[in-house]
């Protein structure tokens, strides 16, 4: 199918690109911008007016909980939700139950994400079995069966001579190992930032000794093994600062936040509202205004949703007793433009931490970007709409987040997922 | 942000926590409570004021002696007490908190007085009071977690004003685990609300919370340092799990360092009182003959704590709810 | 309506009362008008016991509705109500509803003997079967609802009665 999108404002962060310019797809590749190939006749127009063309978000960290966690979301509810949401491709943790540690259970996940046809999906294997943290998963079977990264989710390998060997045999294959920064008995009996919130609310406190002593140890086996590193989730100034000071030396190292992290603080927890129990907990206000500095200028590589589909009943109970957790997909772009606009960054600079930053980070070539010959995943949206986040809104089966209420910017109009209408605003 | 304890003509709709509470409903609680004091000198120790009112003691952590005091509290108002210990265990695996409460609620309950090991528990059950629309049943927090134990801070400060009338010129230490705390939590707010320009913490740096000056205390860790001049102490109780671990070598050297003796109370000004929330460790944070002495007011704090808890109990039972 | 001399009626009040109290006769004067009026009673009629002052907060009948009134006084019978004469001491009747109050809560001290009433002024309108045994006036047209009759007292403790406007 040929489809020509007219009249949008184009924004391209790879190529530096934002002008008002029509784009061009066939068999479900960009085929130019600008000036219509000779002889192109589109079959599909598609009136771009007052919005934004960009390429489809790309998501670091999307919980889609298949297998397992079924009673929580589905494969079909959270890839509607990436759709609405303008996200065509989503890095899938591996905690789900059993963990994404066989080539089978990966194999199959991508099978039915194939089937369903929208979002693409990128496992993150499980770096070790079932992500206890005693033996190597089988990583180079895991890559062939379509991973494309090793991580352990939220949950740190407690032995040290263990975390080493994974990073060196990841290493052997120059495989990427996504690493959340979290010292195991720091942060194993806490819920919140360890600071005057959790003091006046006596909720047990995670120390930022718990990020800053976990990236200490990552930073120095990477360094000693030749792993390549990518730190999930920062929530401090200081472990921020951490991962500057490695790329100072030298290090080849990246990192991302998540839209909670970027948006909110402790002092969101107001009356202990579980829906901010979050891993890793929010932190200070003036943590916050570092990771959205960072993010501004691109010490921090990218910005993800970290969709967390927990239900009523993880979420109905004391705090300390709650599912950490909080649906994103369909908040990454808004919350994205929010961010630009607060800071008063360009759009192009902003989107780029959520498309080929982000691709980058994954090692997506084809995607995340405009460029002739790139797979057709687009997302088309209004920056100037505003949508109140609901519960009824949200397509995704977790209706939990921070910012149920709240009014934030940008409403998707289409998804096209190579060369496709996906999603279309009725 | 809604402080969800008030409703909304600023009135008293549940007591959750003293944190946030203005001066003035702290002040009223405490001029209510004197009255009820004396009921407990009278031939028929009981007073009309919650007649055929239901109260649930819902208590998810034993503790007879506070559930206890809200009994006879509640039933010195001819209220109807229930009391369920719901033990943790149970709840855990099968009904959940608010199965629970919905459960209570369908007996016509008018009142929660709730002890709970999570903090935040008794707000979790008045929004869902409140979202549901039984927002005329009120909550009283009996404990949660490390959070608050609101009753226990109004009857420190009740025992306080008895003794020393105005709270504007005095120096109050809190001594013990304040990290783990309740009763501290309310203490501190119930002190810097109530304008006493000088609450000190003292204890270990294992025991004292993150930050906690932000609370707008004076931190010590040399208790000698701390008790200068003070004209109230206040002691907190040690738990035993705490006593021997990560957290504290041992009770002996606890007592040594921060137990209070007579020698070290000689510091305080000599007018100076000496409170303890109870049960006392004798010879772990308190000495016997401290506890025992002419300073400890350790015992009217619990008579004051019955007219306290009556207060409360007759001034939310007297709100008909936000849309009154 | 005419105006009311107070003092001239506290003296009618004590001369009804006088031939009917013993020293050992108690008062017990219902807050805030009648604790004042029983503790100028006491003097007056030399009285043995001390008077008590009662607030019926705690046993209104209206609490259901309205909620505690805000700060309650201290209910405070300083004699043994066992076996006792006592009178119930109020500046003016109306309803019966806090005379009610007041015996009920009374009777939790202990079981007196006699309980009687004595009033300034009787108002009108009474909504239970209450009267007083003693009382130095008797309004011939009961006060409309939305008037107010209250006892006030100077620094020199002269009586005046006022009328208010609701």
């Amino acid at each position: 199918m040929k489809i020509r999108i007219t009249n949008g404002r184009l924004i391209d962060p790879a190529n530096g690109l934002d002008d008002k310019r029509d784009l061009y797809l066939a068999d479900g590749k960009i085929v130019a911008s600008g000036q219509a190939p000779d002889g192109f006749a589109a079959e599909r127009t598609i009136d771009a007016a007052n919005l934004v063309v960009a390429p489809g978000l790309i998501d670091l960290a999307a919980r889609l909980r298949e297998p397992g966690f079924e009673y929580r979301a589905t494969l079909e509810s959270e890839m509607d939700a990436a759709m609405a949401g303008g996200v065509t491709s989503l890095a899938i943790p591996p905690d789900t139950d059993p963990a994404l540690d066989e080539p089978g259970l990966v194999e199959m996940l991508c099978y039915r994400a194939k089937r369903l046809n929208r979002a693409h999906v990128y496992p993150v294997g499980a770096l070790t079995i079932g992500l206890k943290g005693e033996r190597l998963s089988e990583m180079a079977e895991l890559v062939e069966a379509g991973c494309v990264a090793f991580s352990q989710a939220n949950v740190p390998i407690i032995d040290n001579n263990v975390l080493m060997r994974a990073l060196q045999y990841a290493a052997t294959f120059d495989f990427r190992v996504w690493l959340q920064p979290l010292a195991p008995f720091l942060a194993r009996t806490g819920v919140a930032h360890d600071g005057e919130v959790a003091t006046r609310l006596g909720l047990p406190g995670i120390p930022v000794a718990a990020e800053t002593i976990a990236l200490y140890t990552y930073i120095q086996l990477a360094r000693t093994t030749g792993a390549r590193l990518h730190v999930t989730r920062l929530s401090s100034a200081a472990g921020l600062a951490l991962v500057e000071q490695a790329r100072a030396e030298g290090m080849d190292i990246t990192c991302d936040v998540s839209i909670n992290h970027l948006h909110l603080s402790d002092m969101d927890i107001g009356y202990f509202n579980s829906n901010c129990h979050l891993v890793p907990p929010l932190r200070s206000q003036r943590d916050r205004e570092a990771l959205r500095a960072g993010l501004a200028d691109g010490r921090i590589n990218a910005l993800c949703s970290d969709h967390t589909p927990v239900d009523d009943d993880g979420k109905l109970t004391p705090f300390s007793e709650s599912e950490p957790g909080a649906t994103g997909l369909e908040l990454l772009l808004p919350l994205t433009l929010k961010w630009a606009h607060e800071t008063g960054l360009p759009l192009v600079k902003a989107l780029a931490r959520v498309t080929s930053d982000a691709a980058r980070i994954v090692g997506i070539t084809k995607a995340g970007h405009l460029t002739p010959g790139a797979r057709a995943d687009l997302c088309l949206f209004d920056p100037a709409a505003h949508v109140t986040v609901s519960r009824e809104q949200l397509r995704s089966q977790g209706k939990n987040t921070p910012f149920l209420g709240m009014e934030l910017p940008g409403r998707v109009h289409y998804t096209l997922v190579e060369g496709q209408v996906m999603h279309e605003l009725a | 942000m809604h402080n969800p304890q008030l409703n909304k003509h600023g009135e008293l709709q549940h007591l959750l926590t003293i944190d946030g509470l203005p001066r003035d409903v702290i002040s009223a609680i405490l001029d209510t409570a004197a009255p009820f004091t004396e009921v407990a000198e009278r031939e028929v120790k009981k007073l009309p004021l919650l007649r055929g009112k239901s109260i649930f003691n819902l208590f998810f952590e034993n503790s007879t002696r506070t559930r206890t005091t809200f009994e006879i509290a509640a039933k010195r108002l001819s209220a109807d007490v229930v009391n369920l210990n719901v033990s943790t265990s149970s709840t855990a695996k099968g009904e959940s908190l608010l199965d629970t409460v919905d459960n209570l609620c369908a007996m016509q309950a008018d009142m929660f007085v709730v002890r709970h090991a999570a903090s935040g528990a008794p707000f979790l059950i008045a929004q869902h009071l409140l979202a549901t629309g039984r927002d005329h049943i009120h909550v009283v927090n009996a404990g949660d977690g490390r959070h608050a134990h609101p009753t226990q801070g109004l009857l420190d400060m009740y025992t306080i004003r008895h003794y020393k009338r105005d709270f504007t010129n005095l120096t109050v230490a809190i001594v013990g685990d304040v990290l783990h705390s309740r009763v501290a939590r309310s203490q501190i707010a119930a002190l810097t609300t109530l304008g006493v320009p000088e609450v000190r913490v003292i204890g270990p740096k294992t025991l004292l919370p993150t930050e906690v000056e932000r609370m707008g205390v004076r931190v010590f860790h040399d208790i000698r340092e701390g008790l200068k001049g003070v004209d109230v102490v206040m002691m907190l109780r040690l738990q035993n799990e705490r006593m021997n671990g990560a957290l504290l070598p041992t009770p002996q050297e606890y007592y040594k360092v921060w137990g209070l003796t007579a020698e070290k109370l000689a510091l305080a000004k000599p007018d100076a009182i000496v409170m303890h929330p109870g049960p006392m460790n004798r010879g772990v944070e308190i000495d016997s003959s401290v506890a025992d002495g002419a300073q400890a007011v350790i015992l009217p704090q619990v008579t004051f704590g019955i007219a306290v808890r009556m207060a409360v109990m007759s001034m939310l039972a007297g709100q008909q709810g936000s849309n009154k | 309506m005419q105006k009311l001399d107070a003092e001239a009626l506290f003296q009618t009040l004590v001369e009804q009362m006088r031939p009917h109290v013993t020293p050992d006769t108690a008062l017990v004067g219902i807050h805030t008008g009648g604790v004042w009026l029983a503790e100028r009673l006491h003097r007056t009629l030399g009285l043995k016991q001390p008077p008590g002052s009662i607030d019926v907060s705690f046993y209104r009948d209206d609490f259901a509705s309205k909620g505690l009134h805000p700060q309650p006084k201290r209910t405070d019978i300083p004699f043994d109500v066992e076996g006792a004469h006592v009178i119930i001491v109020d500046d003016v009747l109306y309803t019966g509803r806090t005379t009610r109050a007041a015996i009920n809560e009374l009777f939790d001290f202990g079981r007196p003997s006699h309980v009687d009433l004595a009033v300034l002024v009787d108002r009108g309108g009474r909504e239970l079967p209450i009267a007083a045994r003693y009382c130095a006036l008797t309004l011939p047209q009961p006060l409309p609802a939305s008037q107010s009759l209250q006892l006030e007292t100077d620094a020199a403790g002269t009586f005046t009665l006022r009328l208010i406007d609701a």
